[in-house]
């Protein structure tokens, strides 16, 4: 180690190692992983959720399942929780639309409306 | 970068690898693979997470479950339910963290609320054998800092300021320690860890050696720094081979990242360390018997002064610390003295781990602020006693300490406190007793200890010591006169005052207090030839309850002398006390309970 900079890059980059065993106020991604949901395909929302946030090099984001949210006949379902907000429940979602919710509603902060619940009740 | 979504955390301190933890790691390993969760699920294995009592221990994040007591069958149904359904297996869990139907994270726990982990902050969090982990939570920022923003005696300074006393059982401040060590004029100096840890039942050292070795590395750097050495010891018992390997790959992984060695963060400081394996003598946990084994020489202590601040290792100025107060030392500087200070009483300051044993329910390792109260950590975070039996007294200090009956249970803990009750608090030992312990026989059972380890240097341990326990012994066979317990006491006195190291001036310790606040009972042992606990075997007799005895004839024949008569289906049965050798066969083998001992 040559310096105390290359120490605090080579933290920054181990950080995600260790990030969750802390507990964090980020974003936390509920998926709904029943049988219901395994059946209609959640396990492919889940890696996709996983693997968008690994390549966006997300922090404090906890993306974990569930039993059955309910509405079975939506799934796959994942709901969103952040902090000061409302949850917001997606539904009927595949593996694009779960990319296209990370980056606009998890990293801009806009809700991807049309694929919520509320638009689907409509 | 790697993600996952689930990290499973399996201890693999000494007590679960010995209940099989690491197999239980290796098949967590085998069925995330075959059930396709490898990228999203991570194993670690860790350091101890204290509460031993539960083991072998399972924490799955992000969720927090503390699943305990763990076999290998039942990592099959953890994966299948709560990987991949994300169900939380609850009859799995650690019972306190689901009382009431809601299910806690560990933090929430019991055991865990009150404890405030400074010295123990990684120890089961990290993986200890992976130098990344222990970077991400802040690790070698501390030494960094030391080593590019501040002086020797700046660095000193601030551990005075925080007024961090030594952790091995001295309990002498470390700032002036490590300040006399600096001001000592030599070509060479030394820094060495005393990772000896000989009280029985005391595993403070050993778990952060298991669980977080990196922060020996880098107190023990940022200690040569400011004393001005560049050579570090650390003395590490054998008999605690994990803590030694996982050392040896702390300090191996240090200096192939450059942050141990010569140039350390390109300051031109050079630092290297290297550890040295005791060999089961207790003696060599004193410092001067310490300094003796790493020279290659027997463990046997000198008089002081000189010290080792001044001679030391190869008759060069050393600082020895221990283990626990290492362990602090990178927090101090990461969050200040002032943060330091604000813990703990006005004179000791900070936390302090405990290893509590004995008659408790939670046993294990707990780390909470000087000045919480004896019974707080026996009944609050300890779990109170098994079997809802009364608290007698608590050990505190190992074979060096004292005990302290409830009367005083409301102590608050600190190192002045427990010398005032004629205790001390020592490395952190905390045996509990309850009212089946028979204090004459505990006094026995830690003099028993010290008499084996005294080194024979001098004569009031070598010979002192024989004859306190020969004096036990005959008191608790029911042989012991007043004139002896007068003797006793003063024998324990004066080995007191004229033992030339700390094993012989502590050793009468448990004689002196439980003399102190039991004396009824040595009495009963002396006076009435009995034991009020019933322990001391041979001042129990053993009889037969005539109206409970059925004639069954089934307890003559187990005796292995003969000294019970009777005709079987005629007469009540008949213990001859005098020939009695108290085995306790007849009392097993009745069916009836009609033979008793008292």
């Amino acid at each position: 180690m040559k310096s105390l900079e290359e120490l605090r890059k080579l933290r920054k980059e181990s950080l995600d190692r260790v990030d969750m065993r802390r507990s964090g106020n980020g974003t936390r991604i509920v998926v709904g992983m029943a049988t219901c949901g395994i059946s209609a395909g959640a396990r492919s929302v889940m890696m996709a959720l996983v693997e968008e946030a690994k390549k966006r090099n997300l922090q404090d984001v906890t993306i974990t399942q569930t039993g059955c949210i309910g509405a079975c006949r939506l799934e796959p379902m994942f709901e969103v929780y952040r902090q000061g907000e409302e949850k917001v429940t997606y539904v009927h979602m595949d593996a694009e639309k779960s990319r296209k919710v990370i980056a606009d509603h998890v990293v801009n902060g806009n809700v991807v409306s049309e694929y919520t619940i509320g638009a689907y009740e409509k | 970068m790697e993600l996952y979504r689930s990290h499973i955390l399996v201890c693999a301190g000494t007590g679960c690898v010995s209940s099989a933890s690491l197999e239980i790691e290796k098949r967590f390993q085998e069925l995330i693979e075959q059930n396709d969760l490898s990228k999203e699920a991570k194993v670690v294995k860790t350091g101890c997470f204290g509460l031993c009592e539960a083991g072998p221990i399972v924490i799955v994040y992000p969720e927090g479950a503390f699943y305990s007591q763990i076999k290998v069958e039942d990592v099959d149904r953890i994966v299948a339910e709560h990987l991949v359904k994300g169900r939380i297996v609850t009859e799995l869990l650690y019972k306190e963290s689901h009382a009431d139907g809601v299910i806690q994270s560990v933090n929430e726990v019991g055991f865990y609320k009150k404890q405030e982990r400074v010295a123990l902050r990684n120890c089961g969090v990290i993986n200890p054998e992976v130098i990344e982990e222990y970077i991400a939570y802040d690790g070698y920022e501390a030494l960094g800092k030391v080593l590019t923003e501040m002086t020797p005696e700046e660095v000193i300074q601030v551990v005075k300021d925080s007024g961090l006393r030594g952790r091995g059982g001295g309990g002498f401040p470390t700032g002036l320690k490590w300040e006399f060590t600096a001001k000592a004029e030599s070509d060479q100096k030394y820094v060495a860890c005393n990772a000896d840890e000989g009280d029985p039942g005391a595993f403070m050292d050993r778990s952060v050696l298991e669980g977080d070795p990196h922060v020996i590395v880098e107190a023990m750097t940022i200690a040569g720094y400011a004393v001005g050495a560049n050579k570090g010891y650390v003395y590490v018992r054998a008999e605690y081979p994990i803590a030694v390997q996982r050392l040896q790959i702390a300090i191996d992984q240090a200096k192939d990242m450059g942050l141990l060695g010569e140039n350390i963060f390109g300051t031109g400081f050079n630092f290297d360390m290297e550890i040295r394996l005791g060999a089961g003598a207790f003696v060599c946990g004193e410092e001067t018997a310490l300094i003796k084994s790493i020279e290659g020489k027997r463990g046997m202590p000198i008089p002081r002064p000189p010290f080792p601040a001044v001679k030391g290792i190869f008759d060069k100025p050393t600082l020895l610390n221990n283990v626990e107060t290492y362990a602090n030392i990178p927090q101090i500087f990461l969050r200040g003295p002032e943060w330091f200070s604000s813990i703990g009483t006005e004179k000791s300051k900070g936390t302090k781990i405990f290893a509590l044993a004995g008659k408790i329910n939670n046993t294990g390792l707990l780390e909470i602020p000087m000045g919480t109260t004896l019974r707080e950590a026996i009944y609050d975070v300890g779990g109170g006693i098994p079997k809802g039996k009364a608290f007698k007294a608590v050990q505190t200090g190992g074979p060096s300490g004292g005990c302290i009956p409830a009367e005083h249970i409301d102590t608050p803990i600190d190192y002045d406190n427990l010398i005032e009750l004629g205790s001390m608090m020592g490395s952190g030992g905390m045996i509990v007793m309850d009212e089946d312990n028979c204090m004459v026989d505990i006094a026995r059972f830690f003099l028993d200890f010290t008499v084996e380890e005294s080194c024979g240097k001098c004569t009031p341990c070598r010979d002192g010591t024989k004859r306190m326990l020969e004096m036990l012994d005959k008191i608790s066979e029911g042989k012991g006169t007043m004139e002896d317990l007068a003797k006793l006491e003063t024998l324990a006195k004066t080995i007191k005052s004229a033992s030339l190291c700390g094993l012989g001036q502590t050793a009468p310790n448990p004689v002196l207090s439980t003399l102190k606040y039991f004396k009824d009972e040595y009495e009963a042992h002396v006076n009435d030839k009995k034991c009020p606990a019933g322990t001391c075997q041979a001042l129990l007799e053993y009889k037969v309850i005539d109206d409970k005895c059925k004639k069954c004839g089934i307890c003559a024949p187990k005796c292995p002398v003969d000294c019970i008569s009777g005709t079987k289906g005629k007469t009540v049965y008949h213990i001859d006390t005098e020939k009695c050798i108290k085995c306790n066969a007849c009392l097993e083998a009745c069916p009836f309970n009609a033979i008793v001992k008292g």
